[in-house]
């Protein structure tokens, strides 16, 4: 058994190598050696908690078959995964990490004495009031994100879920928390505990259901943030260091990864809280200028034609690409291109796909080198000096309308600026619009080529008249 | 006068987060996903909390209510570190640089 002054460095330490990880992700070339230092981190804090009870009873015995059985399943889910359904992975792991926390506020909560933070009915008033926020907040982690899982995964629908009072019930339920704790902490009743749970479970599904499927980027880093701080919540009424620097962490994190994804839409982060993006029924007025306008389509031939004679190309990977799981033709068909000399790079909107940076772990996948993959503030200027875009599953990301049309629900959002390229191929299954239900114009351009196909399908066929 | 510790544990949480706002500016926007995954790993530390849980139940039977919760608790948890250090390390694997493609 070691002393707790011994045990809260070696806990300061594992905060540390926690810190070092995420620092590792800074480029490539570290982001390896980092996730070996979260691992060392890892097991110096579970390390250090056994030693620092030193209570070797036959419970421990039970407590590795439960951390190997855990750990098995986790190992299984992660070399089985394909990396096209990484968001529903995040998603999932979320809400495990939420109801984790809300276990450990229950155990904290009937069995105090354990966790020196008084007797039960007799609970200090502060480990009270941090154990209830710790528990309430992993408990909207939990709930949310099986709601984000459920609408990644297609089990539920995308389309947002939108009725009377929404908001106002939010807030009445989220005051109700509130009421709830300081009640709490008068009473220090069991059912109140129960109650605050159950209610902050609530808030978690109706606070998810009405965001719509192209705000999921948003929804994943703040559910991401909520986990930190549902870990800090729990590592204040455990005492304990490391958990509360890494809960502040991954709290941080999770709210930069957000901001970074509203900007990268143009949206507020409270509008995209209240939902309802997406659900537009303005496609009415757009659908007669569909008839109107002309649009041009091509073949395989066409698009492999225009390729070969460019001498330079650039890819715009969207989630369309990950549906169509289309990344390794595209390699193919990159490197077909390259063996022509022709100059190509790939170019990544922030949130193309439905999880930050989602794209480019696809194409790492695919063994695109990632130093030929470009995101949209280095790469924007260089369209208009390339000959061909060749956007594949991106669409919104790409409109023009949000440079120019101030009405548009997208206008102001920073896109692609493919229009520039002399050319543009554009692969899509039908004119539809994207999630933003609003109509792309680049399709009814005079320099765009539309290749109406399976983006898979489609990439194949090209590969096979480059042969020839 | 004495400080509550609880200040000091404030400081350093408010100090930490001044750290990962530092630290996750500095990610590169291509490793995004893998940083979602490491931090939801890392964030599993919360299995010290049930750690601590189930051996408090010193009796033989772990189905005693509050162990029971730090058990699940673990099972959750074990799921997350092995689940998020793996699959993060699966994703680094694939970032390579063109020249150790061509060799």
């Amino acid at each position: 058994m070691i002393s707790a002054n011994l045990s809260a460095i070696f806990y300061l330490i594992s905060g540390i190598l926690f810190i070092l990880a995420l620092r590792g992700l800074s480029s490539p070339d570290t982001s390896r050696q980092g996730n070996y230092f979260g691992i060392a981190g890892m097991i110096i804090a579970i390390a250090v908690t056994f030693l620092s009870i030193g209570n070797f009873s036959t419970s421990i015995v039970y407590i590795f078959l439960f951390l190997i059985i855990g750990g098995a399943i986790g190992a299984f889910i992660a070399f089985k995964i394909p990396m096209t359904a990484m968001p529903e992975l995040v998603a999932g792991f979320h809400s495990l990490v939420g109801l984790a926390a809300v276990f450990v506020a229950i155990a904290a909560f009937l069995n105090p004495q354990a966790f020196n933070l008084g007797l039960i009915g007799d609970i200090k008033l502060a480990s009270l009031i941090e154990m209830s926020i710790g528990a309430a907040v992993g408990a909207i982690t939990f709930s949310g994100s099986i709601i984000a899982f459920l609408k990644l995964r297609g089990i539920m629908s995308g389309s947002p879920i939108i009725f009377m009072g929404q908001h106002y019930l939010n807030l009445i339920l989220g005051i109700t928390i509130f009421v709830l704790i300081f009640y709490l902490c008068k009473s220090q009743s069991n059912s109140l505990f129960w109650t605050i749970i159950i209610v902050s479970f609530l808030i978690g599904i109706l606070l998810i259901i009405p965001i719509g499927g192209a705000d999921m980027p948003v929804v994943i880093s703040m559910l991401n943030s909520y986990s930190g701080w549902a870990a800090a919540g729990i590592g204040f009424t455990l005492e304990n260091t490391a958990l509360i620097i890494t809960g502040a962490l991954v709290g941080s994190s999770g709210a930069i990864l957000s901001y970074i994804m509203c900007k990268a839409m143009n949206r507020s982060f409270v509008s995209v809280i209240l939902g309802g993006f997406g659900a537009d029924n303005s496609s009415e007025d757009k659908k007669d200028k569909k008839d109107q306008k002309p649009v041009k389509s091509g073949n395989a031939e066409d698009a492999a034609f225009l390729m070969k004679n460019a001498s330079s190309v650039i890819i715009v990977p969207g989630y369309g690409m990950a549906v169509a799981q289309a990344q390794h033709a595209l390699r193919e068909m990159v490197d077909k291109l390259k063996k022509n000399d022709i100059k190509v790079t790939y170019a990544i909107h922030p949130v193309a796909g439905r999880m930050p940076g989602h794209m480019n772990v696809l194409l790492a996948e695919a063994n695109v080198p990632y130093d030929e993959v470009f995101e949209l503030e280095d790469i924007n200027n260089d369209f208009a000096n390339t000959d061909v875009a060749f956007v594949i599953g991106a669409n919104d990301v790409t409109n023009p309308v949000a440079k120019t049309d101030p009405k548009s629900p997208i206008f102001g959002m920073p896109v692609l600026d493919v229009e520039k390229c002399k050319s543009v191929l554009f692969v899509k299954r039908s004119l539809s619009s994207g999630y933003a239900g609003v109509d792309n114009e680049l399709f009814y351009r005079d320099n765009t080529l539309m290749l109406f196909a399976d983006a898979k399908k489609m990439t194949e066929e090209i590969v096979k008249h480059l042969e020839d | 006068m004495e400080i509550d510790p609880f200040i000091f544990r404030l400081s350093i949480f408010i100090l930490s987060i001044f750290i990962g706002y530092y630290v996750v500016w500095s990610v590169t926007p291509s490793l995004h996903t893998p940083l979602m995954s490491v931090t939801n790993a890392i964030s599993s530390v919360i299995i010290v909390g049930a750690i601590i849980a189930a051996l408090a139940g010193s009796s033989d039977n772990i189905f005693e209510i509050s162990s029971f919760f730090g058990f699940l608790a673990i099972i959750l948890a074990a799921v997350n570190i092995f689940g998020g250090f793996l699959v993060t390390q699966r994703m680094l694997q694939m970032y390579k640089k063109k020249k150790n493609i061509k060799k």
